[in-house]
């Protein structure tokens, strides 16, 4: 195992920041942590990164314990904290040679493992840190926090405030930093990278609503889901809303995703009554759950 | 090794790159010293006086000739009424009058006894004092020239000497205490900025996350501050003994010395302000607030340590300045050995363990 969160608990004052959370992650496994803001994922990374002592349960990274062996597991950890945090006036390349340093390496003895990322940043290596557009930040920081070669890597938020192409570069560049044996823990906001996980928690004030792999989470979904769209959006949403059939209504993307509490439910009924509260270019189609219809749907328990 | 090294380039390249800090570092020094050296100065030079003279006699005239051939007064104006002396004062240039009665003259040879009134502004009570003191010098002088050819039965002579420094000159004070505010500024104040920014942008919580243990941490960020210290302390050093012609009586090895170890007592407090503070701004408000104000007020820098209340003479026990600043002013005017200082020595020294412990064990190795 190479991660174990055994009935972790962390409270703040009268806030419950974590709440009884148990987590294996696999050796080579990239896990992600799945929620909106407050929802207890940076919490559970400083824990993790022996940045913090939970108040209950215990835990382990790389088979050390988080709070007895938590020297070794400094040595084993790549992190990458939500935040960007380097050195904003220190070039990028005196950055990457300060980690390298500080972990008793140097830059050219682990290129191999960054050399895929950092060649993107390599022409603006004199340039200093806080220059950086958001992607190149992120790019040097995933560099700073990998020249060490470690064991697990844990990645707060990572592409949170970078474009959507950068993003995508991002995941890719985490499945090849997978595919040389990394295990990698990453939390973000977003379902739509959820599914590039192998598996993912879903997580709420502090609670995990589900573990398993992106797919089983989307099938386990209990019910059938329709894309709704007519001319009007928001009258739509509000006609839905105001449905008394409706389970759950909520917008996804230029469709309304609509499920109906009812078993047998027809679309048709529903079109029935959409058009006589004047709404027009009624299109509804059966589609697939997402994550994020899971997420809502958990949430709402 | 390679790691202390690496970090302490870290930090040369965020003070090479920080203007502030380099102002605070190598400007603030030098304006400090050149500010307290020639323009704060309890010396009297050129003072504006007035006289109403309403004898203008032999005697009188000699006297004023007297005082405006010193280098310390200049006569301004020659007024002819009791009231218009308000007046002057209230223009504010003049800063005594000089009142000779009439008949000054003949007063002095008929009755023995003639009477000249010195008034002063008193709104600087120390100026007007010295002033005072100063005039008084100039005419009991001239009686002395008077009085030469007469033998008085009894005689006291009062003869005064100065030492250390025999022509009182406020530099020589001012020295060693310019010198301990600025090695307590840049030691305690940048560090305990320098480890707080840290915090502050999150980049502690890499360092943290990192084989480095806190001590690593924590030498590594202070080093360079002992180092720009020194080269700071010997500047000092040097300023006076070029610009000012302060001497250096005792040993400048001894000095050195002191001065290390006084540097790093403040480094230790900087360590201890900076694990009690979250931000830059709460560690700076800290240093300037708890530090400095005590070591220019509490310290004998500036006021006598012996005319306070005994209350702050008994807190000013716990300002490691003061046992500094009678170390240096003990090496520098009066040329003494550590056989001398060696209670004081001894007292930074408990004190500079004191914080180091503290702040031992007030450090944090997780973020709470």
């Amino acid at each position: 195992m190479s991660i174990r969160i055994d009935h972790i608990s962390k409270s703040y004052g009268k806030v419950n920041a974590l709440d009884d959370i148990s987590i294996q992650v696999d050796p080579g496994e990239l896990f992600g942590l799945i929620g909106p803001d407050g929802a207890g994922k940076t919490t559970l990374f400083r824990i993790l990164t022996t940045l913090l002592l939970p108040d209950h349960g215990s835990a382990s990274v790389a088979g050390y314990d988080i709070i007895a062996d938590f020297k070794a597991i400094r040595k084993q950890v790549g992190y990458m904290p939500g935040r960007f945090s380097l050195y904003q006036d220190l070039t990028v390349e005196e950055n990457l040679r300060f980690f390298a340093t500080i972990f008793g390496t140097t830059i050219a003895e682990n290129y191999d493992l960054i050399r895929d990322i950092y060649v993107q940043i390599e022409p603006f290596k004199n340039r200093r840190a806080g220059k950086l557009s958001g992607g190149m930040k992120q790019k040097l920081a995933l560099s700073c926090a990998l020249i060490h070669k470690p064991k697990v890597l844990f990645l707060d938020e990572p592409t949170t405030g970078v474009d959507p192409v950068s993003r995508k570069e991002f995941w890719e560049m985490l499945k090849r930093l997978q595919a040389k044996g990394i295990t990698i823990l990453v939390s973000t906001p977003y379902m739509d990278e959820a599914a590039l996980c192998d598996r993912i928690a879903l997580i709420q004030d502090g609670r995990i609503l589900e573990i398993d792999t992106p797919k089983a989470i989307v099938e386990h979904y209990p019910k059938p889901i329709f894309d709704v769209g007519a001319h009007n959006t928001y009258l739509l949403i509000e006609k839905l809303n105001a449905y008394v059939h409706k389970h759950s209504v909520f917008p996804f993307g230029e469709y309304i995703h609509y499920t109906d509490q009812r078993d047998g439910f027809d679309p048709l009924e529903l079109r029935a009554y959409l058009k006589n509260e004047g709404l027009q270019n009624i299109h509804i189609e059966r589609t697939k759950a997402t994550i994020e219809d899971t997420f809502m749907e958990l949430a709402k328990q | 090794m390679k790691r202390f090294i690496g970090f302490v380039q870290k930090e040369f390249y965020h003070i090479f790159r920080d203007r502030r800090s380099l102002f605070i570092l190598f400007g603030m020094p030098v304006a400090q010293i050149m500010l307290f050296g020639f323009a704060i100065t309890n010396e009297i030079n050129n003072v504006d006086i007035a006289i109403l003279d309403r004898s203008q006699d032999a005697s009188t005239k000699e006297i004023i000739s007297k005082i405006s051939s010193s280098e310390y007064f200049s006569i301004l104006q020659h007024i002819k009424e009791e009231a218009e002396i308000e007046e002057v004062f209230k223009k504010g240039k003049v800063k005594a009058v000089l009142y000779f009665e009439k008949e000054f003259s003949k007063k002095l040879i008929k009755q023995h006894t003639a009477k000249v009134q010195i008034v002063t502004d008193a709104t600087d009570p120390n100026v007007a004092n010295t002033i005072s003191n100063y005039i008084n010098s100039i005419l009991s002088h001239y009686q002395e020239e008077q009085n030469r050819a007469i033998t008085l039965d009894y005689q006291i002579v009062p003869q005064s000497r100065m030492v250390f420094n025999a022509e009182l000159k406020s530099v020589y004070m001012f020295i060693p205490g310019v010198m301990t505010v600025i090695l307590m500024l840049v030691s305690a104040m940048m560090t305990s900025i320098s480890i707080t920014r840290e915090k502050e942008l999150g980049t502690m919580e890499i360092l943290l996350v990192s084989p480095l243990n806190p001590f690593q941490v924590i030498i590594g960020k202070v080093f360079p501050y002992i180092f720009l210290s020194i080269i700071n302390a010997a500047a000092i050093v040097i300023l006076s003994i070029f610009v000012f012609h302060v001497p250096v009586n005792g040993s400048l090895f001894l000095l050195g010395l002191e001065s290390v170890l006084f540097i790093v007592t403040s480094l230790a407090l900087g360590i201890l302000i900076s694990t009690i503070s979250a931000t830059q701004q709460t560690a700076m408000m800290i240093s300037l607030m708890g530090l400095m104000l005590p070591v220019i007020l509490l310290s004998g820098f500036i006021f006598p340590i012996s005319s306070m209340p005994v209350p702050l003479q008994v807190i000013s026990n716990i300002v490691p300045a003061k046992w500094f600043i009678i170390i240096v002013k003990g090496i520098m005017l009066k040329g003494v050995g550590i056989s001398i200082v060696w209670k004081e020595t001894l007292v930074l020294l408990g004190m500079t363990l004191l914080f180091i412990g503290l702040s031992v064990r007030k450090y944090k190795i997780r973020l709470e």
